[in-house]
């Protein structure tokens, strides 16, 4: 399993190869980008910011779990902070698993997880400012 | 002593990433420690707030202990 949090931009594909995982019949990638768009709003760019000690953690918390939930035989996880101009990625989530089914769950479960526990916050910079983007974790 | 980290619209209501402090008299879960350091504050603080105690999501009535790190911060917007 690899969590990695960077600024720089990253090749989803690239990235995927460098890992040889043994029995995988199925690959399955998320990458997620900067909408260019915000409701009616020009998006020039997100500034990510985010809780260095905790989110590392977090995202394999989440890894693990999903790992041995859906049988994967691995996963990477990589995650961009910083500064990111609109049309870039921003996440790339890849699993590997022996089968289909269990590919597109274990992926799926991952981003969706990540979206509500990893402490990330995004700040849309458009023409108007800068505003923060409502978060999708409920109140503990 | 404990250490409070504050992000994104928490850090910028309050004016402050980190604080470090004795734990006062009377503290003894994570919204009393928020209560303490907002005590003055003059902005809205966002809301709802989330809680993180040594890395870890928690409670607003979660204990905490000397040498604890506490995270407040809005929810979260990853991916």
């Amino acid at each position: 399993m690899i969590v990695r949090l960077q600024t720089a931009d990253f090749d989803p594909e690239q990235e995927a190869q460098a890992l040889k995982v043994r029995g995988a019949g199925a690959r399955v990638s998320f990458v997620g980008t900067v909408r260019d768009l915000s409701g009616n709003e020009t998006v020039k760019a997100l500034d990510i910011e985010h809780y260095p000690e905790m989110t590392q953690a977090e995202i394999e918390r989440i890894a693990v779990a999903a790992q041995a939930r859906h049988r994967l035989l691995d996963v990477l996880v990589i995650h961009r902070y910083g500064h990111i101009p609109c049309d870039q990625r921003i996440v790339l989530v890849t699993v590997w698993a022996t089968h289909r089914e269990d590919a597109f769950a274990g992926c799926q479960e991952i981003i969706d997880l990540l979206k509500t526990r990893a402490p990330f916050w995004k700040k849309e910079l458009t023409p108007t400012g800068g505003h923060w983007v409502p978060g999708h974790s409920t109140e503990v | 002593m404990v250490t409070v980290r504050c992000f994104a619209a928490m850090r910028e209501a309050l004016g402050h990433d980190t604080l470090r402090f004795a734990v006062p008299e009377g503290c003894h879960t994570a919204g009393d420690i928020l209560a303490f350091v907002t005590n003055d504050c003059q902005k809205d603080l966002p809301k709802p707030l989330l809680v993180a105690i040594n890395q870890e999501h928690a409670a607003l009535n979660s204990p905490i202990r000397d040498g604890d790190e506490i995270a407040f911060f809005p929810p979260v917007s990853g991916g």
